[in-house]
């Protein structure tokens, strides 16, 4: 069950790129769903040869309707709220972010090439894109104005923790990855509240200039 | 040399069905938008047209200007020369002439926007500065995705290469191909001047890139530059065929078949593509061609990863 | 190898005796050129004979110098170095004698031109330390004298002062290299240098020390100041061969340093690329033609530079194909840069003689009025953009070729810096092509925008002759690759320190590819001129009109309409804005009637500005603060030797 696992990781990677070249806050939310129902699908294709128990099959339920459906509704409804303008406003342009995004791919691959791990085919690209997805989380958190962006970026950050997980422990225990997701969904409600308030206080969500708030 | 009887068929076939390209994608167009459309063949009118009537050149130009349409053609002839046709090795094929079918697309460029600067026209001025800008940006992407083919079949010539590709290949490289594929398509709209980068039925000058720096060409020059447009648009077509089809079933007919239907295929998908999708703003498409080297360096380094 | 001392010994009588001319100019000229060909003529032979296997006696006679031995030897890699360093001043002589000012005599110049030229093949068959130094210094003054030549300018001061201070401090870190050469071997000849001990240091010190003169980035402000301010047929000398002495010291002091290690590689991997995208771009950005060439030659050897990175991954992975494409590429591509980028800067001084500018913008349809000059700029166009069937395009085919072998062949993450080589240089390539369809086109191409441009006439044959044979060359080579390619065997088993037998049977690999290119060049030219007689006999008969260009509708165009060089790299130069920081200073139209508008753009360099400039200021405040020390009395002045004297005495005695 390799190709199916190594195409999941392909599309990852280029949810992830096309995320750093979308200009539209809506389309970015819908990219991080893609990327949540895709990676819902993960565990049971790691583990289709061994045969897939109810508990995975909740996981991976759990895992779709959180990181596809409830969170994207939670910003999408907090996007139409703030009624913040819908472009996305990088500090860095996209075609520069583009570059930066393969750049942490090849980076990632070098470093995760470095490490002393087991050599199991399916590892080969589970591990770097991880890697590379939790490094375009961070990118994304750190170049991108608008406080939804940091929320998404926050989101494409756990999903690379996610995918790193599923690749490193055999089996997650589901307490631990449910605590994992609840954790991120705490932090998205926390967030969307958050940014609700900004909105509504400054009347632009734009984080860059919190720093008005210092005294 | 067995071969050889059957590859001058085959060149003998694109140099001839060329310009059916471009009439597969305005019929689909025509199709889309409900019209009924030119016929399949109204290059091939046009060009009859064209060769038979006389030029009129600009006082302005000089000897680079009425150079420009046949130097670019005989480029592209002679590209046509190095890249496989359907199954078949190519005719003048040799180690690295990837590159030099690069060159010669590039070779093609230069002497057209030359030939365009040569008017002094602010408009061809103009597209002659969008043509070089996108496909300077547009090179790397191309080059990028042959070399992940190189490393994919461990050759080097374009023959090699779609001689090593199989349906095999796809069952076990399927995402570094369609990575590769999908790059070679957005570079193929790029330098065929296709939507959403270029509009070849714009009619207002300053939206146009590459019609915008033939307009003082007519006559048999402009019959050139048709042609060698169409031609190019075959060549390139070839190669993204042989990487989604690569059929060898080792019956000459039976490739070629699957060759022609895969560039008909191709019209009918650039013919789509042009009737659902908008032009990006010309801000935008350096970010495309960004995108599509990214998609070559993202199939590249999936390749690289595999054991030697 | 005499005729190699009797070269320089030419070069030497005749500088003297141009400058011993006096006030006759047509003397002065007489000497300076014929000893330039003669010169030329002598040091050919054995170069020749060193490149076709044969060997050349070495000479070694004593130096009543320190650790100096007056020793020349000529090999391959010398051998491929002097053949340019010899042709291009003989033809850009032959140029200058028609270029030079015809009111003034010009001894000296034509002393500094032989002395340049004698130091620089000096410099590449001398096999002693101290020797190469000193031919090292030789250059670098002879050309600093030739670039002040219009010293009443104050931007060339301005560019002369650069250039001295840049090459001094390349100059500095050499000294040191060869100094610790010296002290690991006891001795300052080439032949007993091994680097045991620190290869590593002595690389990044030849890297740094050479790199100046080659100009690497960032080490290269001080070319795109000094090449516009001298003489055209100076640049072309420089730009096309001067700057090699710096590739030749590299090579040569690879040769001391033993088995190379990879990181070295992706070095000069790295500096090549940076080199060469940030190098297209300034040339891309900048509106002075001789300014545009000189940011094109760091472009092209940043080329060179990624070449020899190939090919010392090649060796450092034990891959001879790799190695040997890698290093031929590079050293073929320093004799193609040496044909089209002389010639370049040859057509360049044609355009600034006949109508007084550099601006690009100021010139236009200049192919009428000089349709040799233009005809022969178009072809080192072709050529310099990496195109086929043209020279240019065979050195960089071999990059290429040396850089995917290695990606296919090495180890699943060896090939990322080749990787890295290849889309870097496919960029260079389509920005090149980009930049030089702006230079040729907007020079020579559409309208004259200037009344300068439409009086402008074709120059005179001596300087006509020169550039024609150069660009002959640049086709020949082009299209006969297969006759071509065996001659670098000998230079590349120097350079990469192979057999000779390796290096001819990997080059002989290349056959498929040189014959490959011949037919395909073949073809575009055969076919080409089918179609030229098929369009012939079409219109034979017919009517051929001429009429203006179309102009939509507009009543009176003027020749300013026409796009400019600023605007038709306009959209390249933003995309890129991030690296070039290009300022405009805008005064936009206002009102329903508005009068007057202009828009001024101006590319900086970008390490000269923000690198150079505050850290020389820094150096300036520095001394500034230790100014106190300085009050001129030579009491006081005395007193501060006599107190170094004495740390000095107690430091060594206490």
């Amino acid at each position: 069950m390799n190709e199916p696992i190594d195409g999941l990781m392909v599309l990852l990677v280029l949810l992830n790129l096309w995320l750093l070249a979308s200009s539209r806050l809506i389309a970015c939310t819908r990219i991080v769903a893609a990327e949540g129902i895709a990676l819902g699908l993960l565990p049971l294709l790691l583990s289709w040869d061994q045969g897939i128990s109810g508990r995975l099959w909740f996981i991976a339920a759990a895992s779709v309707i959180i990181r596809g459906v409830i969170f994207p509704q939670l910003l999408l409804k907090a996007l139409r709220q703030a009624n913040v303008q819908r472009e996305v406003e990088p500090f860095v342009g996209y075609s520069l972010s583009i570059v930066i995004g393969v750049l942490t791919l090849a980076i990632s691959f070098w470093l995760i090439s470095r490490l002393p791990l087991p050599e199991t085919p399916h590892l080969a690209l589970l591990l770097p894109v991880a890697l590379s997805t939790i490094l375009i989380g961070l990118f994304v958190i750190i170049s991108r104005k608008i406080a939804i962006n940091q929320v998404l970026g926050y989101l494409v950050m756990e999903n690379g923790i996610y995918v790193l997980g599923l690749a490193l422990v055999k089996e997650i225990p589901a307490l631990v990855e449910l605590g994992v997701l609840l954790d991120a969904f705490v932090g998205v409600f926390v967030m969307t509240i958050a940014t609700y308030h900004i909105s509504r206080e400054f009347e632009h969500l734009d984080a860059d200039q919190l720093d008005s708030l210092k005294g | 040399m067995t071969m050889n009887s059957t590859t001058i068929l085959n060149l003998a076939l694109s140099v001839v069905l060329a310009p059916l390209l471009p009439g597969v994608i305005n019929r689909t167009k025509a199709f889309f938008a409900g019209r009924k459309g030119p016929p399949l063949l109204q290059l091939y009118y046009d060009l009859w047209k064209l060769l038979h009537k006389g030029a009129v050149y600009s006082r302005t130009t000089s000897w680079v200007f009425r150079l420009g349409p046949a130097l670019g053609l005989a480029a592209v002839l002679t590209a046509l020369l190095i890249v496989p046709t359907g199954g078949g090795s190519s005719l003048l094929g040799f180690d690295g002439d990837l590159i030099l079918l690069a060159g010669l697309f590039g070779l093609m460029r230069f002497i057209t926007v030359l030939a365009a600067l040569d008017t002094g026209s602010a408009f061809e001025g103009m597209g002659a500065s969008r043509e070089v800008t996108f496909s300077a940006l547009a090179e790397p992407a191309f080059l990028l995705g042959l070399a992940a083919l190189a490393k994919l079949t461990g050759s080097l010539s374009l023959t090699g290469i779609f001689g090593g590709l199989t349906v095999e290949s796809w069952w076990s490289a399927a995402p570094e191909l369609a990575l590769v594929a999908a790059a070679m398509f957005l570079v193929f709209l790029v330098e065929n001047a296709r939507i959403p980068v270029d509009d070849p039925n714009t009619h207002l000058e300053l939206t146009m890139i590459h019609e915008v720096m033939v307009l003082d060409h007519g006559g048999p020059d402009f019959a050139f530059i048709l042609y060698g447009a169409a031609l190019k648009m075959w060549v390139m077509g070839m190669i993204l065929v042989q990487i989604v089809l690569p059929a060898h079933s080792g019956t000459w007919l039976v490739d070629l078949a699957v060759l022609l239907a895969g560039l008909l295929s191709l019209g009918v998908a650039v013919g789509t593509v042009e009737s659902t999708m908008a032009r990006l703003r010309m801000v935008r498409v350096p970010q495309l061609l960004v995108t599509a080297g990214a998609l070559s360096v993202v199939a590249l380094v999936l390749v690289l990863r595999r054991p030697v | 190898m005499y005729l190699i001392v009797v070269a320089i010994g030419i070069y030497l009588l005749g500088g003297v005796a141009s400058f011993l001319s006096g006030s006759s100019r047509r003397a002065a000229m007489a000497f300076g050129v014929g000893a330039a060909v003669l010169g030329a003529a002598a040091a050919a032979i054995p170069a020749g004979m060193a490149l076709a296997g044969g060997s050349v006696e070495p000479i070694r006679w004593a130096w009543n110098m320190p650790l100096g031995s007056f020793s020349l030897a000529m090999d391959g890699l010398s051998a491929l170095f002097v053949l340019p360093i010899v042709v291009l001043p003989a033809l850009a002589a032959i140029y200058g004698s028609a270029y030079l000012d015809r009111a003034k005599s010009h001894g000296r110049s034509w002393l500094c031109f032989n002395l340049l030229a004698a130091s620089m093949v000096l410099l590449v068959v001398a096999r002693n330390g101290l020797l190469f130094l000193v031919a090292w210094e030789v250059m670098s003054l002879s050309s600093f004298f030739l670039v002040t030549s219009e010293n009443e300018k104050e931007s060339v001061r301005q560019a002369g002062w650069t250039y001295l201070i840049a090459m001094h401090l390349g100059t500095a870190f050499l000294l040191v290299m060869f100094l610790l050469l010296g002290r690991e071997n006891n001795s300052l000849d080439f032949e007993n240098f091994t680097a045991a001990g620190m290869p590593s240091v002595l690389f990044l010190l030849a890297v740094i020390g050479f790199g100046t003169k080659a100009g690497f980035l960032p080490l290269h402000v001080w070319l795109p100041e000094a090449h516009p301010a001298a003489p055209s047929h100076v640049s072309a000398v420089m730009s096309g061969v001067m700057i090699k002495t710096g590739i030749y010291g590299l090579v040569r002091t690879l040769t001391f340093l033993g088995p190379p290690l990879e990181w070295w590689g992706w070095v000069l991997i790295g500096v090549g690329v940076t080199s060469g995208i940030l190098g297209v771009l300034l040339a891309l950005s900048q509106s002075d033609l001789k300014r545009l060439l000189a940011y094109s030659s760091v472009e092209n050897i940043g080329i060179i530079t990624l070449s020899l990175g190939v090919g010392l991954v090649g060796l450092a992975r034990g891959n001879m194909t790799v190695a040997v494409l890698g290093f031929a590429g590079g050293l073929l591509h320093v004799v193609n840069h040496a044909l089209f980028k002389g010639l370049l800067f040859l057509g360049a001084g044609a355009v600034l003689h006949a109508t007084g500018t550099r601006e690009i913008d100021r010139l236009g349809g200049l192919i009428k009025k000089m349709p040799w000059t233009a005809a022969t700029f178009l072809i080192a166009s072709v050529a310099i953009a990496g195109l086929p069937p043209l020279n240019g395009f065979i050195s960089e085919l071999l990059i290429f070729v040396g850089s995917l072998k290695g990606m296919v062949a090495l180890g699943s993450w060896g090939p990322a810096a080749l990787l890295a080589a290849i889309g870097c240089l496919a960029l260079i390539g389509g920005l090149a092509a980009a930049c030089f369809a702006k230079a040729g086109g907007v020079v020579f191409l559409g309208e004259p925008r200037t009344e300068q441009a439409a009086k402008a006439h074709e120059v005179p044959s001596a300087m006509l002759i020169p550039m024609i044979a150069l660009a002959l060359a640049c086709i020949l080579i082009g299209l006969l690759a297969p006759l071509v390619l065996p001659w670098l065997s000998e230079a590349v088993a120097v350079a990469a320190g192979l057999p000779v037998e390796t290096a001819h049977a990997e080059l002989s690999g290349t056959t498929g590819l040189a014959n490959g290119m011949a037919w395909a060049g073949g073809a575009v030219v055969v076919i080409l001129g089918g179609l030229l007689l098929l369009r012939r006999r079409l219109l034979a008969g017919r009517k051929v009109e001429t009429a203006g260009t179309w102009d939509c509708g507009y009543v009176a165009p003027t020749a300013r309409m026409q796009y400019t060089a600023s605007s038709f790299a306009e959209p390249l130069t933003e995309v890129f804005q991030m690296f070039l920081r290009t300022r405009r200073e805008a005064q936009l139209p206002t009102g329903l009637f508005p009068r007057e508008a202009s828009l001024v753009t101006h590319t900086p360099d970008l390490f000269g500005e923000s690198v150079f400039r505050p850290a020389f200021q820094g150096v300036k405040w520095l001394m500034g603060r230790l100014q106190w020390l300085q009050h001129g009395r030579l009491q006081l002045y005395v007193l501060y030797i006599v107190l170094a004297l004495l740390i000095l005495l107690a430091w060594k005695l206490g």
